[in-house]
């Protein structure tokens, strides 16, 4: 097809002026020739982040959070999470989700706080017990758990502390969740995998198509009369709802094979024999590994080497399955500066509190004997804000969906030229 | 461009072949018209185009079939992506991702195509079909015809020669299918991509067909210019039956077209017309069957009705009309009850005009099977579901969410066992159900139960020769239509609401719908349909009700509705302005015996 006249051509990235480099404050070289300085502008032109940089983020953060139960440092990490996600959040469904996963990471430390109340864990003398609770008699068999007994300060502390690192790494996870695309996520999987993609995203399609096409039915059967319970109705309603779902995915895979779905490149039945004996042995090296690694009586060298075997075999497995498939992908994430900045700035905070050097390590775990305000190591807090940076760093994210463009104007309607005919209503 | 060459498609199991012996040559840059009665071959004739038949449906093809060059027999359906699109009545139903831009990349990522060249396709398709201010919206946010649009726009990525349609505007607005065939047209025209396009209502595709192929039924096939086409196809759009009926050769395919012919045959027409256009079965003086007052329909914020207000009246057809989303369904459903309301009241059941007109005395008023007179007036709404489709039936949109079982027959026997009074779960929990309409007629004195005829004899009434044994889901769109009205009817409601009935009719079923619902008016059955569908209400109601944004925005006689504004104007109204003819059959009726052919 020919491009219509007025085509504008393919948008080309516009370079804002070079004083914008200022505000990222991320990187900023000053005799860098122009070219460059370019590149690193359009890097942080609005779009979405690549989403495994945002993943990549995340999980560094929830490896530092698990190494403390300093409350500073937890509190620091919370409030890092927090700013991220408000500065880089798009207005997607799924981007809306982060108070959930701070509701979660709430119900956990009370859980746990709760469970510590009503299990009572033992009071040791220097204990500060802040009340008691009726005990409990429980059987002889069961001694081995006590419910109910003095509370102590310190065993309320311990839990909330407990609960709020475990919060935290959920709120790592939530704010992954929410800052990139799930879906975009899963179009990073190799060839290979594509097809696992098409399906969790059809599969999310699906879910609320049989939730209307229940509600739709059920609805109808009242117009014969009929209830919406019992084994009768569960008949009526299963069964239109059953045949729905089936003609749809007829139509869908009638659909998918019409626009080219599963095309298969040039691939010899000996590459492909090639690739699944790969993939098999590939799985089984993994399984060996986890099993040298965690299991106690296996030697070392079996768990590592089973589990570097396995995964080049599935790696070679996943290359020579996805050359096979002849796809390309449209709008691919790029990886520029900002996704290495993002990434970078995780990393920091999390070597920094893993290696525990260059400050007392102890710090990172404040000891609730005796009771004393903990200190705050200036090495893991510096590294912690320096997390926060990936909000600067990070492009901003490209305006809504919902975002009204000029097309959708509302349409004139095509509104009948009858007035209200006279003496034609009764 | 297509080929088939001595093509004829066997079905596993079935008796004769569904083609047979079809010789079929489409040059480059057509926009080629099937025409055929539902269950002609249509979809198998297009399945053949981009290989579905038979390597997806099953069944066995002989012959060849010739696509830009490839042999379907050889090449699957996949593999012949890159040269034939499709695009199915549903467009939903095909769509693999989620937003409109993912949807119109996916073909081009099957076919590898370079993402550069991608990413130019992508942005020319969205100017081509007027997505561009979509391209991040969800799919499923759209309205029908933009989802139409995108769904085309996503075959067209690919750059295929061929692209086929199978009712691409079956489902759509009158608006919503006028952008969609410019759409389609802009693609014949500037891009000369070859289009097969199935389409039941003709009336829209016809002016720009460069060809049409007919299949009446038999397994062959006729292919050639749309005129000549046409006056063979029986029963064509409005504007070729009165092409026929006035002997213009060639059939005019346009109302500008016919328009110009005109002039002569307005002149030998009488004004005013001296047949209506539908014999109304409206009584004089009856009270209405359903009474709705300042009906009020919002779902969250969305408010769907507005206070609308509609008297139904029995052996009345009432058009209910106005774009998609204008409220139609949600005031159907809200006055029979199921439906949610907000505000608003319905009064719904026995004629009260049974004091002034005895049993019997009128004509048509005491056969068996019409509505329950003289019961006691209630809401629907108040009423359990048992007792409530007494009162008002309605026919959904999907009639197919109501079929279960296995057969025809049981359908029916299990309609004639919910029909009767006091039958179903929910009779005898109806708090209101004492004095019901159901109750009364139970007590008159044709005999049969609950003033119902058996279900069996209404279907053979509505649509004869459904088998009994037949599963009602391979029953055609209009037969299911069929099945679902008279099990409906086997309650005896007083009103009956149709919810957009003629949704992928044929021309046949259409008329044949028409004849059923003028029987059931006779019947005494006040009755409400909502449609798009023009022509078909012109020829099946006797007053047209329009609804916009929720309200009711006109009222009146179909005759003086329908020929006030080109909008809501049939054919035959737009070819003979001023004069009020609105269909073909009155304009045969008032040329007398003499003039006809």
């Amino acid at each position: 097809m020919s491009p219509p006249a007025g085509w504008p051509g393919p948008l080309r990235a516009v370079s804002p002026p070079a004083v914008r480099l200022a505000s990222a404050g991320a990187v900023s070289p000053p005799p860098v020739p122009p070219n460059s300085l370019r590149a690193l502008g359009s890097g942080r032109l609005p779009r979405a982040l690549h989403p495994v940089a945002w993943w990549l983020w995340a999980i560094a953060l929830a490896t530092a959070a698990s190494r403390t139960s300093n409350p500073l440092l937890l509190l620091m990490i919370f409030a890092v999470l927090g700013f991220v996600v408000t500065m880089r959040r798009t207005e997607a469904p799924w981007a809306r989700g982060y108070r959930f996963y701070l509701l979660m990471a709430l119900t956990v430390i009370v859980i746990r706080v709760a469970f510590r109340v009503v299990f009572e864990t033992g009071v040791n003398p220097g204990d500060h017990v802040l009340f008691a609770l009726p005990r409990l008699p429980t059987p002889g068999w069961y001694s081995g758990v006590q419910i109910g007994g003095r509370v102590s300060l310190e065993a309320v502390l311990s839990a909330v502390l407990d609960g709020a690192r475990l919060a935290c790494l959920l709120c790592c996870i939530g704010a992954a969740n929410t800052l990139a695309n799930p879906k975009r996520a899963l179009r990073v999987l190799p060839g290979a995998l594509y097809e696992l993609g098409t399906a969790v995203t059809v599969a999310l399609s699906v879910a609320p198509q049989l939730v209307e096409s229940v509600q739709r039915v059920r609805r109808a059967r009242r117009l014969r009369g009929g209830g919406g319970r019992g084994p009768r109705a569960l008949r009526a309603i299963a069964v239109p709802v059953l045949h729905d779902a089936l003609e749809r995915s007829l139509r869908l895979a009638a659909a998918m094979d019409a626009r080219g779905y599963g095309r298969t490149g040039p691939a010899t039945r000996a590459s492909r024999r090639l690739t699944a004996l790969l993939m098999l042995g590939g799985l089984a090296g993994l399984c060996l590994g986890a099993y040298g690694l965690l299991g106690a009586g296996a030697p070392a060298g079996v768990g590592l080497g089973g589990f570097a075997a396995g995964a080049a075999l599935c790696l070679g497995a996943l290359v020579l399955g996805g050359r096979r498939v002849s796809r390309s992908r449209y709008r691919p994430d790029p990886w520029r500066w900002p996704e290495w900045a993002v990434v970078g700035s995780g990393a920091v905070s999390a070597i920094v509190l893993s290696l525990g050097a260059g400050y007392d390590p102890a710090a990172l775990n404040p000891s609730l004997y005796p009771l004393s305000w903990p200190a705050l190591p200036v090495l893991p807090a510096l590294a912690i804000l320096v997390a926060a940076l990936a909000a600067v760093a990070a492009p901003p994210p490209p305006a809504g969906p919902g975002r009204p463009g000029p097309e959708e104007a509302p349409v004139p309607a095509p509104q009948p030229a009858v007035a209200a005919l006279p003496g034609a209503t009764r | 461009m297509i080929r088939f060459d001595r093509v004829s498609v066997t079905y596993d199991g079935a008796a004769s072949p569904v083609l047979r012996d079809v010789n079929l040559d489409i040059d480059e840059g057509e926009l080629c018209l099937v025409i055929g009665h539902t269950g002609s071959g249509k979809s198998t004739l297009l399945g053949a185009v981009n290989g579905l038949v038979p390597h997806f449906t099953g069944g066995t093809l002989a012959g060849r079939v010739t696509v830009g060059g490839r042999d379907t027999a050889r090449f699957r359906p996949r593999e012949l992506a890159d040269v034939a699109g499709g695009v199915g009545q549903d467009p939903q139903a095909g769509f693999v991702t989620d937003t409109v831009e993912e949807e119109l990349a996916y073909t081009m990522e099957q076919l590898a195509v370079d993402p550069a060249a991608m990413r130019t396709r992508l942005e020319e398709t969205l100017d081509l079909f007027g997505l561009a201010g979509l391209r991040q919206r969800a799919l499923s946010a759209l309205s029908g015809g933009q989802q139409q649009r995108v769904a085309i726009g996503a075959a067209l990525t690919a750059h295929p020669r061929v692209l086929v349609l199978d009712e691409p505007t079956s489902a759509l607005d009158p608006a919503s299918a006028e952008d969609v065939l410019a759409a389609i047209t802009r693609l014949v025209h500037d891009l000369g991509v070859t289009v097969m396009l199935a389409e039941h209502r003709l009336e829209r595709v016809l002016p720009y067909a460069d060809r049409a192929v007919y299949l009446p039924g038999d397994g062959t096939v006729t292919a050639g210019d749309p005129a000549t086409v046409l006056a063979r196809a029986q029963p064509g759009p409005p504007v070729a039956e009165l092409g026929r009926l006035a002997g213009w050769e060639p059939l005019p395919l346009s109302v500008r077209d016919a328009r110009r012919r005109a002039p002569a045959l307005r002149a030998r027409l009488p004004d005013p017309p001296p047949v209506v256009h539908h014999v109304s079965r409206n009584r004089p003086g009856a009270s209405p069957a359903v009474d709705a007052r300042g009906i009020v329909v919002r779902y969250g914020s969305l408010v769907a009705v507005r206070g609308a207000s509609l008297a139904l009246y029995p052996g009345e057809v009432t058009a209910l009309m106005g774009r998609n989303g204008s409220g139609k369904s949600s005031l159907l459903w809200a006055i029979q009850g199921t439906g949610q309301r907000a505000a608003g009241t319905v009064q719904a059941g026995g004629t009260q005009a049974g004091g002034a007109r005895p049993e019997g005395a009128q004509p048509e008023g005491a056969q068996p099977g019409g509505p329950a007179t003289g019961g006691a007036r209630a809401d629907p709404a108040a009423l359990a579901p048992a007792a409530a489709r007494r009162l008002v039936g309605l026919v959904p949109q999907t009639p197919a969410d109501l079929l279960y079982l296995d057969t025809v027959d049981a359908e029916l026997s299990q309609a004639d066992k919910d029909g009767r009074p006091g039958a179903g779960a929910g009779g005898a929990a109806g708090g209101a159900a004492d004095g019901t309409p159901g109750d009364a007629a139970g007590a008159r004195a044709d005999g049969a139960p609950g003033g119902s005829r058996p279900s069996r004899e209404i279907l053979d009434e509505i649509a004869p020769g459904i088998r009994p044994d037949a599963h009602p889901r391979d029953l055609s769109a209009g037969q299911q239509l069929a099945l679902v009205l008279a099990i409906q009817l086997t309650a005896a409601p007083a009103a009956i609401l149709l919810d957009e009935p003629t949704r992928g009719l044929d021309y046949q079923a259409k008329a044949g719908l028409t004849a059923a619902l003028d029987r059931l008016a006779g019947r005494g059955h006040a009755i409400a349909v909502a449609t798009h569908d023009v022509e078909f209400a012109a020829r099946s109601c006797d007053r047209v009700v329009v609804m916009a944004e929720g309200e009711i925005i006109t009222d009146g006689p179909a005759a003086a509705v329908l020929t006030a504004s080109p909008t809501f104007a049939p054919q035959v109204a737009k070819i003979l302005a001023p004069l009020p003819y609105l269909t073909v059959p009155q304009i045969a009726a008032a040329l007398g015996p003499v003039a006809a052919r």
